[in-house]
């Protein structure tokens, strides 16, 4: 099917996004894309006993943007870092009901912004166990 | 390919059945639309004048018979009706299927008439703008492959081209200047006249595209020296599948679609007679109705612009408004604001699920990255370029309308940068 609408899902998450919003000391940050490009995603976590306790976002960008920072946000909260490091752009795209095609960058983006986040709450942990 | 024009292409079906269902519904969501500048309804008027020509008055105008002679005739009336709103000669008028297929015309047809003529092949040089329409954009694009040397002048901040800078990039083997006439995106209406003075002292042809001027302010091809001009029918409350290319008499030109004859030998295809006499019937009643409906807009179009800049950070693109001076420099039925911190296609989306159809500038819906090159062009910053969004009246915009976007907007600009994570 020639994918060029966005899905009833996508414009669910977009009319009424799910974790939006800054966080007070997160653990982990992930900031990623360009105001250049037209998105911009900072993802915050929680984490506790290495379980994604809290998760939110803050997103500038299009639908697409917004609705997959949403459902990547779904997606990642109560599981634990290994089980959230294995969210990929495809299960983001499957779980909103399909994107557009040339959409697909922003699903990438929501997964690396939360890949930075974790990966930034673990090299915090390193340097703490460290000293 | 334009931003503004490719959001459309995004389907967006399931809003559509939305809306659909809701109309059934008799207090249904409201549904307004503010994208004139994108295309307008048929006229019940051009709808009426249509109509025979699709069944009874089917003939081919090059038919010798009764048929046949009858649609001729239509079409030779409506090539005088659509003549008459520019001041131009009835055989100054070519009809096409579409805007692009005119600025192709005007753009490879000049240059081709060079070759022909043996004046140094495809060695000339052509003058645009940096702020044309993409049809403009690419047909120039493919001309430069060709050899066709291309001059891209800049604009100012309100996207206006100084006629000087035409005059300073004339060289001795241009052939043509093409600088549009109403911005599509922003509205700015360019000194066409200067323009055409000076490209007429220069024996340098002018083309200009006016598709979204045509039938909404006044034109005078003779009084402005324009030598080419093009104009679109559903612009202007006519069908879709008509516009037309004024060509000034004597201006050396070549077919690109060859065929049998039709249109003086400059544009084979069998004529669409249904849609070129709702074309002109169109041009009619912009001819009667321009002066109060200009007007009329011009006073919405202001009370929109005052509404929505009460919005924190929010701004105007194009001519400033209430400006002496400048007033006359913007269609009379667009404004382009952004909107700091927040992305044109998301405050687009969000205003059509509140019945409210307009259009962004932002590149996010183009498969390219990159922001409207108007806005580029005018010195918005590609992260101020992405925040576009476009508003155009028209025929059937009332005063309520506006009550309710200027209702509605600033929560919708509110609850999208609570998302952000800017300006906060």
């Amino acid at each position: 099917m020639a994918n060029d609408t966005y899905s009833k899902k996508v414009i669910e998450h977009f009319q009424h996004p799910h974790n939006y919003g800054k966080m007070k000391n997160p653990d982990g940050v992930g900031k990623v894309g360009n105001p250049i490009c037209g998105d911009v995603m900072h993802l915050y976590i929680k984490v506790e006993k290495e379980i994604i306790k809290d998760i939110k976002y803050e997103t500038f960008g299009c639908v697409a943007a917004i609705s997959t920072s949403s459902v990547v946000t779904d997606l990642a909260k109560g599981k634990t870092l290994q089980q959230a490091l294995k969210i990929d752009s495809n299960k983001v795209v499957k779980s909103l009901g399909g994107l557009p095609e040339i959409k697909y960058h922003c699903s990438l983006l929501a997964v690396d912004a939360l890949k930075k986040a974790i990966n930034d709450y673990l090299s915090k942990k390193k340097n703490e166990e460290k000293k | 390919m334009n931003p503004v024009r490719n959001y459309k292409l995004m389907g967006l079906s399931n809003r559509v059945s939305m809306r659909n269902k809701n109309k059934k519904i008799s207090n249904g969501v409201k549904s307004i639309y503010f994208d004139y500048a994108a295309t307008t309804p048929v006229d019940d008027r051009v709808k009426k004048a249509m109509e025979p020509f699709f069944k009874e008055k089917f003939g081919n105008t090059m038919s010798i018979h009764s048929f046949g002679q009858e649609a001729k005739i239509a079409l030779e009336k409506s090539r005088e009706t659509v003549a008459d709103l520019i001041n131009a000669k009835p055989n100054e008028i070519i009809f096409t299927g579409s805007a692009t297929e005119s600025n192709n015309l005007a753009l490879k047809g000049v240059v081709f008439a060079r070759r022909s003529l043996g004046k140094g092949g495809f060695a000339a040089h052509i003058i645009i703008s940096q702020i044309e329409h993409p049809c403009i954009m690419e047909t120039a694009n493919w001309l430069e492959k060709q050899g066709v040397n291309i001059t891209r002048i800049s604009v100012d901040k309100y996207g206006l081209v100084n006629p000087l800078d035409v005059k300073k990039a004339i060289r001795k083997d241009t052939i043509l200047v093409s600088i549009i006439h109403a911005l599509n995106e922003i509205g700015t209406i360019q000194p066409i006249e200067k323009i055409g003075k000076i490209c007429c002292s220069r024996r340098v042809y002018f083309h200009t595209d006016a598709v979204q001027s045509f039938g909404k302010i006044p034109i005078d091809v003779d009084k402005m020296n324009i030598d080419l001009l093009t104009a679109s029918s559903h612009k202007i409350y006519g069908p879709k599948g008509a516009a037309c290319l004024f060509i000034k008499e004597g201006v050396k030109i070549e077919p690109i679609l060859h065929g049998g004859g039709q249109e003086m030998g400059l544009r084979g295809s069998t004529s669409n007679v249904p849609a070129i006499v709702g074309f002109a019937k169109a041009c009619e009643i912009c001819k009667k109705e321009m002066k109060k409906e200009t007007q009329r807009l011009i006073k919405l179009r202001d009370k929109l612009i005052k509404g929505v800049l009460q919005i924190k950070d929010s701004h105007l693109t194009g001519p400033p408004c209430g400006e002496a001076g400048h007033l006359e420099k913007r269609l009379p039925n667009n404004a382009n604001f952004w909107f700091s911190f927040i992305e044109g296609e998301s405050l687009v989306v969000r205003l059509d699920l509140k019945g409210i159809a307009v259009s962004t500038g932002s590149a996010c819906s183009s498969a390219k990255l990159e922001p409207s090159h108007v806005l580029l062009a005018i010195g918005l910053k590609p992260e101020e370029a992405h925040c576009s969004l476009r508003i155009s009246l028209g025929r059937q915009t009332k005063e309520k309308d506006i009550d309710y976007l200027i209702k509605v907007l600033p929560n919708i600009v509110k609850n999208l940068r609570r998302i952000s994570p800017y300006g906060k």
